[in-house]
């Protein structure tokens, strides 16, 4: 009887049946795999990292620095060309995405307020580029004829409105602004303009953290397609233009290496200086992220609304 | 004014509407005054180039202009269709497509309904922040990780054959690997990200659904089986065809660092060819590359509203 009105404490904790409890057991046991498998290639690259360049070479290392050394970190730190692509890579990432937030906002407002005339054509308009696109060399041959080849403009001005983040801020603002507010606006004297500045952008707050988080990650940090069509210029490559040298064509800066006479040894510190590199690309995203994951996880659901 | 323009002869009615239209759009000015750049943007890099993709129907020379350029209508398209790459390079895109949409879509789901099942706080979230931890990492350092981890000399593999004391495996340099290291690298760094939006739609789901089958006796698989999988389908109906429309487009950035002259036999996809066409080649040849950028774009499109239509017949669910 008693489990029959406390049902719902039932389906929590108590009295689980024989067959529930040997599923909750597998059930745990799979997520520990899981778990175990997204962090083993993590922790084998941080290990390897502070590992010392003979180890590295010699594939002793598996889950726990071998020798410890801090080697690769400090040819890193004497890298130019790395300081240089996170220099360029702040650059980019901010000034972008205060374009791109700017845009997303000012464009998803008037979409959002139910009495503006042309806004179901304008909104498909935008959301069409989601599906179809000019492709490659018409968009290439538009930033060319525009003169921002080989300029930073082209790393923030082709990125504009994201078709999914207009979609959320857009459905943002329709559930959260009420239409009532804005005709009591309206009856106290204040035009769309003000409505916009002074009721409606402090209203945003939440949205504009949640866009400039999508942005900033998505389409500039971790990107590097646009430079590598856009940029020639050694000296405007973001950082994930260098790693792309160093991680993926192999090409490291000779003069790096050269205090090391021993063959085998240059090599294994060409191998550790990649694992540092890794470690130290992707540090100050990983730093920021347990506090921006909840953000993240808001946006998603948003975009989910339809 | 309201009864006069009821009874007034239609012309005056008509008049009556559009001028209250007008009204109604001056009304507004400044709404569109704030849509004004966001709508210049769109025209100039997104429909500009739409606009310019008309030199797939011509053989284009800078010299002459978009507009300038000779029309040879269907040529770079047949010329494409007779190519010898054509075949390998449709094949590769569909093979990594479908492989990666296999794997990628019911592993979400799948985390997704078992985190659900965790009502441990702290487990559950440890889970969760782990698991989403590598969509965070980008696609250079990723691949960069993949060629570390597999490397033949000093990779994890390495090191653990040599503990073991096997030959260490060569798998990015093994053409009939490449798939699998992409489709599986690709789950092992979107699964969680992707279980994100299927945990929120678990979090709407009624509880009193679950009192219920609780009280009827149900065990957990019977009410994931029976309540949170059908409450899940109508998301995953919409993503699944959102992905299915993009078969054609594979994560171009990934693939690209992937490739190797090792595995560009079963490597080059639509994109990377388009790109090497276009960009790359010592002759370059914007109209063919467009041409094949066009013919990918136009039959994702299409693919894109077939399934949507094909859903919304039997599920109820779509896009649109």
């Amino acid at each position: 009887m008693a489990s029959m009105t406390s049902y719902e404490s039932n389906i929590n904790k108590v009295n689980e049946s024989y067959v529930d409890r040997i599923f909750l057991l597998g059930n745990t046991a799979f997520l520990l795999v899981v778990t175990i498998i997204i962090l083993l290639p993590l922790v084998f690259i941080v290990a390897a990292s502070f590992s010392s360049a003979e180890a590295v070479i010699a594939g002793k290392v598996t889950l726990w620095p071998v020798d410890f050394s801090l080697l690769g970190y400090e040819t890193i730190f004497e890298h130019k060309k790395v300081w240089n692509g996170f220099a360029n890579s702040i650059f980019y990432t901010f000034f972008g995405t205060i374009f791109n937030v700017s845009m997303t906002i000012i464009a998803a407002y008037p979409l959002s307020r139910q009495d503006l005339i042309g806004r179901r054509f304008i909104t498909i308009a935008f959301i069409f580029t989601m599906l179809f696109s000019g492709g490659l060399i018409p968009t290439y041959m538009v930033v060319k004829n525009l003169g921002l080849l080989n300029t930073r403009w082209a790393m923030i001005l082709p990125t504009g409105i994201g078709p999914f983040n207009l979609l959320i801020a857009i459905t943002f603002f329709r559930t959260t602004i009420p239409p009532e507010l804005n005709e009591a606006a309206r009856i106290d004297g204040a035009n769309d303009f003000r409505i916009f500045l002074s009721i409606i952008l402090p209203l945003a707050r939440p949205i504009i953290a949640v866009l400039a988080l999508f942005y900033a990650v998505n389409t500039h940090w971790n990107t590097y397609f646009q430079a590598l069509i856009y940029l020639k210029d050694q000296d405007l490559f973001p950082l994930q233009i260098v790693l792309r040298e160093i991680l993926i064509q192999n090409s490291i800066d000779a003069s790096m290496l050269i205090d090391i006479e021993d063959l085998v040894a240059r090599e294994g510190l060409r191998e550790l200086l990649k694992y540092s590199l890794i470690v130290v690309a992707s540090v100050p995203v990983m730093i920021l992220y347990p506090f921006v994951q909840r953000h993240f996880v808001k946006g998603m659901t948003l975009g989910s609304v339809k | 004014m309201y009864i006069r323009s009821e009874q007034g002869n239609g012309r005056s009615a008509q008049n009556e509407r559009s001028s209250r239209l007008w009204l109604r759009i001056r009304r507004n000015w400044q709404l569109y005054a704030l849509l004004f750049l966001p709508l210049v943007w769109l025209l100039v890099f997104r429909y500009a180039p739409m606009y310019g993709a008309q030199i797939a129907f011509r053989d284009y020379s800078p010299a002459f202009g978009i507009e300038g350029s000779p029309w040879v209508g269907l040529a770079n398209f047949e010329r494409f269709f007779n190519s010898y790459y054509f075949k390998p390079v449709i094949v590769n895109t569909l093979i990594i497509s479908f492989y990666s949409l296999l794997a990628g879509f019911p592993i979400p789901i799948i985390l997704a309904l078992s985190v659900n099942q965790v009502k441990m706080r702290m487990f559950r979230n440890s889970v969760q922040m782990i698991t989403y931890a590598p969509h965070f990492i980008s696609t250079v350092v990723i691949v960069g990780m993949l060629f570390q981890f597999l490397h033949p000399r000093v990779g994890f593999t390495a090191s653990l054959a040599n503990l073991i004391g096997v030959p260490p495996p060569n798998a990015m340099g093994d053409p009939s690997a490449f798939a699998h290291i992409f489709v599986w690298s690709g789950v092992w760094q979107e699964m969680g990200f992707g279980a994100i939006i299927y945990l929120a739609v678990l979090s709407t789901i009624d509880p009193a659904l679950h009192e219920a089958a609780v009280v009827d006796g149900a065990s957990r698989l019977q009410r994931i089986r029976y309540i949170d999988i059908p409450g899940l389908l109508p998301t995953a109906m919409v993503l699944l065809v959102l992905s299915t429309g993009r078969v054609l487009e594979v994560a171009f950035e990934k693939v690209y660092l992937m490739q190797s002259p090792l595995n560009l036999g079963v490597a080059e996809v639509i994109n990377t060819y388009v790109y090497r066409v276009g960009l790359l080649s010592p002759i370059l040849d914007f109209s063919y590359s467009t041409a094949i950028g066009l013919l990918k774009g136009i039959v994702g499109l299409l693919l894109l509203i077939t399934v949507n239509y094909a859903a919304r017949r039997l599920t109820n669910n779509g896009l649109w």
